[in-house]
């Protein structure tokens, strides 16, 4: 079975990947949006406490298989995924499992922030109050303000949460999209580009918050930036035109790449 | 075998005026057209406003005489019961025919009163009779009352059946008696014509025919004497439409213009044009009972409409398979909202009518008519709203773990709504001004009861407007008009809300 899996596991597994437990193990995984293949065989270890930054030029497939991570590319019809994806030994793409319960262990930062057009505070409260977390509207409360701490944005809006969150800058537009989704505390955030829509001072804060959130989740990361792979991330793996190139510890890939293609991404030759 | 292209010069943009001059001409024409266009829709526009509202507003406003009216113990309670049944039983036409007879004494004939009363609504005793039984304290006293004038009266005090000028007369005149006729002679320079109504001495003559001074002319009322009447003790009536082009005679005429001097008649605000239902008498009939149909046909529509619109865009948008039978159900919406409407009454003739054996002229039918009418409109537009919610405020409810339902109804279907409800506004005006589709379910009848339910027999704003147009009476063209203004504005406030609430709920992502 091993002999299949072209990405090292084991031994020849990256540092990161062997310090903490595994969270997200990837086999085979092909993606197809109709005739299109999006996503050809892969295969990653993606651990816990840790970030993982997707890297590699557009159309490479890496914000593809993120969606795959939390079964985001069920709600494209043309889309299809074959292999196997585990969460904690638990494949996801098994019939039986409850795709909405799946997505709220996982939460999900899009590119562009996309704050609901209502109140911050419900912004926050949404999540838990679907899934019945909160008892009575203190619990709530306190919900809501535990993400926006984590999130790093209480002090900026606690005299406003009744304001519309769309009233926001960008960038705590962006930290309002990761509160609302640490509410539901999920086990993995999923990033796609979730800079990119935003100036170097937001970013800046954004990338230390995604550097504290990493002690309690597993957070993996897509980013067109590789400065910002090198800093916030301990894994990175490498696309390109649907192959995942190379994975490794985010020092290695970045000082010594295996791969000639990554060699060349890295230092701007193509991308 | 050099290649051309090189050895010739490089093209470059340069400084041709003759073309730069074509481009800007062009460009000055097309604006010159679209500025043209423009104000011809908006002449044209203009023209048809300013005819509906200048034939339409008198409707909204009707002529009154406010008589003494002595509310007599015999003729109306004798008994003194107080009893409403008995009080709307007695006789209130002779008092007031008393009353208004009372104001011309010299009009004495059998031929010349039953003119007079003619002058009077049919509909004036009503009004008294209402008043009495909701105030019997009157009973015993003598009362004003307002007196409705009959419709042609009420035109011709509106100025809509001839101009009228009043001359003062000027020098001596003097009538004398010449067989059937009378000669006029005046001491002053010719100021009469053929046509003009000369009153002196309490009576009035027709001017025949003209001769430097003297003039034949023929009695209209008779004079109480034939004594010269001096300047100012006589007058001069001139109308611009003759006798025979006019539904009230030289006459008739007269008095009215008494009354007028008298200062009995009022122009009031006619509010039985909105609280009364169809009536063959132009004075009498309202839009109330249209009214009534429209809106109990809109709310068939609109609860019909809106659920299941909304439900079926909201499926076909978001939960549907993208297949062949979707495709095929999407394009038939599109062409059921091109189907002309009589063919949807056509249908709900055959369907609901004589399938189904629902009431004829009935609001129900109409509004069910109506709803297969606006249902393409409402799914349309319902389906573009929903399409305009941005796939990002849905991909962010699925990632906090919403289901697809939730997501939906939790986060799209309110962003949408603004949309919907624009575009279910705009179907219901649709559905306000559609006439052919009543028609064919029997919608179009004379109706004067005003509708109390969904199946009692009513008509629809657009049919009365319909109706009243074929009428002969110049009052039920001003009734038209003025229905046409009610269901304008109707249209226009719809419209308007539909607006608003574009703007006021637009956002922008």
């Amino acid at each position: 079975m091993d002999t299949m899996i072209k990405t090292p596991v084991a031994d020849s597994a990256p540092r990161i990947a062997r310090e903490r437990p595994l969270k997200i193990k990837a086999r085979n995984v092909d993606v197809y949006y109709g005739e299109k293949h999006a996503i050809n065989d892969l295969s990653i270890d993606i651990p816990d406490s840790a970030v993982s930054a997707f890297i590699g030029p557009s159309g490479c497939g890496k914000s593809t298989f993120l969606r795959s991570i939390n079964r985001m590319n069920d709600t494209i019809p043309s889309c299809r995924v074959t292999g196997n994806i585990e969460i904690d030994g638990r494949d996801i793409y098994d019939r039986t499992l409850d795709v909405v319960q799946l997505r709220a262990r996982i939460g999900m930062v899009f590119q562009k922030p996309n704050p609901f057009p209502k109140s911050i505070y419900e912004n926050v409260a949404y999540g838990p109050r679907i899934h019945g977390f909160a008892r009575n509207k203190t619990d709530l409360e306190e919900i809501v303000v535990t993400s926006l701490k984590k999130a790093g944005l209480f002090e900026e809006v606690k005299d406003r949460l009744d304001h519309s969150g769309t009233s926001l800058s960008g960038g705590q537009q962006q930290r309002l999209c990761i509160a609302r989704a640490i509410a539901v505390n999920p086990e993995v955030i999923l990033m796609d580009e979730p800079c990119s829509a935003l100036d170097p001072i937001a970013t800046a804060r954004i990338e230390e918050l995604i550097d504290e959130l990493r002690q309690n989740f597993c957070i993996v990361i897509v980013t067109h930036s590789m400065q910002q792979a090198a800093r916030v991330s301990q894994l990175t793996a490498f696309f390109h035109l649907g192959n995942l190139v190379e994975v490794g510890d985010t020092d290695d890939i970045f000082t010594a790449p295996k791969d000639k293609r990554t060699q060349d991404y890295i230092t701007g030759r193509f991308g | 075998m050099t290649d051309t292209a090189i050895s010739a010069a490089p093209r470059r943009v340069s400084d041709n005026a003759a073309l730069v001059a074509k481009r800007y001409r062009s460009e000055r024409r097309f604006k010159l057209y679209g500025i043209a266009a423009i104000a011809v829709t908006a002449v044209f526009l203009v023209l048809l406003f300013a005819d509906i509202l200048v034939k339409g507003l008198p409707a909204f406003f009707e002529h009154r005489m406010m008589l003494p009216v002595s509310v007599s113990q015999e003729a109306i309670d004798p008994q003194n019961s107080k009893d409403p049944k008995i009080i709307r039983t007695g006789d209130f036409d002779g008092p007031i025919r008393e009353s208004f007879r009372a104001m011309f004494p010299d009009v004495t004939s059998r031929g010349d009163r039953k003119k007079l009363l003619g002058l009077l609504s049919s509909g004036a005793a009503d009004d008294f009779r209402a008043m009495v039984v909701n105030n019997p304290s009157l009973i015993g006293t003598d009362a004003k009352v307002p007196v409705l004038l009959s419709d042609d009266a009420d035109q011709y005090l509106k100025g809509r059946q001839t101009g009228v000028a009043k001359i003062a007369g000027q020098g001596t005149i003097t009538a004398s008696a010449d067989g059937e006729k009378f000669k006029l002679v005046t001491d002053k320079t010719p100021v009469l014509t053929a046509g003009d109504i000369v009153r002196l001495n309490g009576g009035a003559f027709r001017v025949v025919s003209a001769d430097n001074g003297a003039y034949l002319a023929e009695q209209v009322t008779a004079p109480k004497s034939l004594d010269p009447a001096n300047a100012g003790a006589w007058d001069i009536v001139r109308f611009t439409v003759t006798e025979h082009n006019r539904r009230i005679d030289d006459q008739e005429a007269l008095w009215l213009e008494q009354l007028k001097e008298k200062g009995v008649a009022e122009n009031g605000i006619a509010w039985r044009f909105f609280s009364s239902g169809d009536s063959r008498e132009p004075e009498l009939a309202g839009i109330r009972g249209a009214l009534t149909g429209s809106i109990l046909t809109l709310l068939v529509t609109l609860f019909l409409c809106l659920p299941i619109g909304v439900a079926a865009a909201i499926y076909l948008e978001e939960f549907a398979p993208k297949n062949r039978l979707t495709q095929l159900i999407e394009v038939n919406i599109n062409n059921l909202a091109a189907v002309p409407s009589i063919v949807f009454g056509l249908l709900g003739l055959a369907m609901f009518l004589n399938f189904f054996g629902l009431p004829r002229s009935a609001p129900l039918v109409g509004g069910l008519v109506l709803a297969l009418l606006v249902l393409p409109t409402i799914i349309i537009a319902s389906r573009a709203a929903l399409r305009a919610v941005p796939p990002s405020i849905k991909e962010a409810a699925l990632g906090v773990g919403a289901s697809h339902q939730q997501a939906i109804f939790h986060h799209v279907l309110p962003l949408a709504m603004p949309g919907i409800m624009t575009g279910t506004i705009i179907g219901m005006a649709h559905a306000l001004g559609e006439t052919a589709p009543l028609l064919m379910i029997g919608m179009v009848a004379f109706i004067v009861d005003i509708p109390g339910g969904f199946t009692d027999a009513a008509t629809a704003l657009p049919i009365q407007i319909y109706l009243w147009s074929d009428l002969p009476e110049i009052a039920f063209q001003s009734k038209t008009a003025g229905a046409i203004i009610v269901l304008l504005v109707f249209l226009f406030v719809m419209n308007a809300a539909a607006i608003l609430l574009r703007k006021r709920f637009e956002r922008r992502w």
